[in-house]
């Protein structure tokens, strides 16, 4: 087996690694949306969909497949071209961001010294998808989401960084598993508690930097109809719409890398070393990301939106100056070798 | 070296084309756009030049930020195309003679004469173990420390003064400012308890 894997030439080994990812990427990204009309459905004291397939398990096909079959307007006086490739420009860094990505130890398909900065740079590429949308549409509503995404992914991404900064100078490493193998230990070696006010703000912006409730006045539906999206129709929205669950999942599963200690076990390696699901592993990962993409939905059923000129206030009067603060405090440890996080 | 070469010449025909887009686009927007793009094969150039770091920070830096910021106030711009390209042929001899003068001084410092592979022989290839964010991290705050910091302030020294430009107010406009609005509590800051004793003796329920 291996040796036939050997045999094949390096451009297809990568494309057939590309297509492992990518594939259980968008059929996590159908399930998502119907794991979030199901718990939002449940928490609201509803059923959600529960007609296409067992308990509605069909239900992310039959929604895809009407969107196929539906008509793509294009608005009279649009730009056709950037209109028509907006959504693949923002679904392009989604996707593109989980060449770095490391499942588990050593199983990465780039393994990048500048893990962490090429991620920080891809996610920045999303928000154009949002602009251009926004202009090309030629509406106001969607150039007035448009306006709103940019400001607020500008300064959130900000807040993000400085919270990557936090993470890079705990790890002192920019390349991913080198952040995980930098946690090793139990849960409380783990990022997340040198790091809570970065952790907090981490997630935070997160949640801001995909747009999502309850920071999503881009789309505003109850003040400028869906926002950037508002001219869009089909397989356009639903690439939109791909866009935003992939980044979801992108920032749930680097928040339990980076923070929560990846597909670390949480308890000492000396008690599960070889105990099986216990010991360190993939499963570890995917249980973390979940809660995390679990969260995304949670806040949303919980908060009402936020009003424009508060969501600015928070990110650049209160998380920046947080994250400006906890880096010193993280460097003042790192330096004093501050145990057990810092000690080897 | 053949594939390297292969992409090389890719990627430089895309920063050329997109760099001439960039300046015959009528439209700002396309404009902005096409330089997003010469950037982007920038950035993919210096990575074949094994410089990681500077080809991921100047896609984050100018493509993620600065570009964004670009695109952010030209979509806001009514340009009228007509009246701006009205002088094209009137000022286009003293365009030409200032592109030619540029021109023929970059050529004079950074012709082949001064920057030829016989000055400048291509670098061995290090290998993949050598940490470029690394290196650039312990030079820039070791052996040139001063002027990095000295940027720094200057930097700051130009935030400064920007913000400093917006702090002006008006002081009949009704300005709102959201940390004393969400700094509000129920009491006493919006609503007072009064007790007070009742007026009608309550029916009691049978």
């Amino acid at each position: 087996m291996i040796e036939l894997w050997n045999m094949l030439p390096l451009v297809i080994q990568i494309l057939l690694k590309i297509i492992a990812i990518v594939l259980p990427l968008l059929g996590l990204v159908a399930y998502y949306t119907l794991a979030e009309r199901k718990v939002i459905g449940y928490m609201q004291v509803r059923i959600g969909p529960n007609r296409v397939g067992w308990r509605g398990s069909l239900q992310p096909i039959a929604d895809a497949v009407k969107l196929m079959m539906k008509e793509i307007v294009l608005p009279a006086k649009a730009d056709k071209t950037l209109f028509l490739i907006a959504p693949l420009i923002s679904l392009t860094p989604a996707l593109a961001a989980w060449a770095v990505f490391p499942f588990d130890a050593g199983l990465v398909l780039a393994d990048i010294h500048a893990g962490l900065l090429y991620i920080l740079a891809l996610t920045s590429l999303g928000v154009y998808g949002i602009i251009i949308a926004g202009w090309a549409s030629n509406s106001k509503y969607a150039l007035l989401g448009a306006m709103r995404s940019a400001a607020q992914i500008v300064a959130y991404e900000i807040a993000m960084g400085f919270a990557l900064v936090g993470v890079l100078v705990a790890a002192g490493s920019l390349n991913l598993g080198e952040i995980v193998a930098a946690q090793s230990g139990n849960v409380f070696t783990w990022f997340w508690l040198p790091l809570l006010p970065l952790f907090g703000v981490y997630v935070i912006s997160g949640v801001a930097e995909t747009n999502r409730a309850p920071f999503d006045v881009a789309e505003g539906e109850s003040e400028i109809v869906a926002g950037f999206h508002v001219e869009y129709s089909g397989m356009a929205f639903a690439v939109f719409f791909l866009a935003e669950y992939a980044n979801m999942i992108l920032i749930s599963a680097l928040t339990a890398i980076l923070f929560m200690g990846g597909w670390l076990s949480p308890l000492p390696q000396a008690w599960v070393s070889g105990v099986f699901l216990l010991d360190d592993g993939f499963h570890w990962l995917l249980l973390k990301t979940f809660f995390f993409m679990f969260l995304f939905l949670w806040l949303r059923a919980t908060f009402p939106r936020y009003r424009y000129d508060q969501i600015m206030r928070l990110g650049w009067k209160v998380f920046i100056p947080i994250t400006i603060v906890w880096i010193l405090v993280v460097a003042v440890g790192v330096v004093a070798k501050m145990p057990p996080w810092w000690s080897a | 070296m053949g594939f390297e070469k292969f992409l090389f010449y890719c990627f430089a025909a895309i920063t050329v084309a997109a760099a001439v887009m960039v300046i015959t686009r009528r439209n700002p927007v396309h404009a902005v756009l096409w330089m997003v793009v010469a950037f982007v094969s920038s950035a993919a150039l210096w990575l074949l030049l094994e410089a990681e770091f500077l080809g991921i920070v100047l896609v984050l830096v100018y493509v993620g930020a600065v570009m964004v910021l670009f695109l952010f106030v030209v979509m806001m711009l009514d340009i009228d195309i007509a009246t701006l390209r009205a002088g094209f042929i009137k000022y286009l001899p003293v365009g030409a003679l200032v592109a030619t003068v540029m021109l023929v001084e970059i050529v004079l410092i950074v012709g082949p004469g001064n920057f030829g592979l016989d000055a400048f022989p291509a670098p061995p290839a290090a290998g993949v173990e050598v940490n470029n964010t690394h290196d650039l991290g312990m030079m820039l705050y070791t052996v040139y420390v001063y002027p990095f910091e000295l940027a720094a302030v200057i930097l700051l020294v130009a935030i400064v003064a920007a913000i400093r430009l917006t702090l002006r107010h008006r002081i009949d406009t009704k300005f709102i400012d959201p940390a004393r609005q969400v700094a509000v509590r129920k009491g006493p800051d919006r609503i007072r308890i009064v007790k007070m004793p009742a007026v009608v003796e309550a029916e009691t329920q049978e």
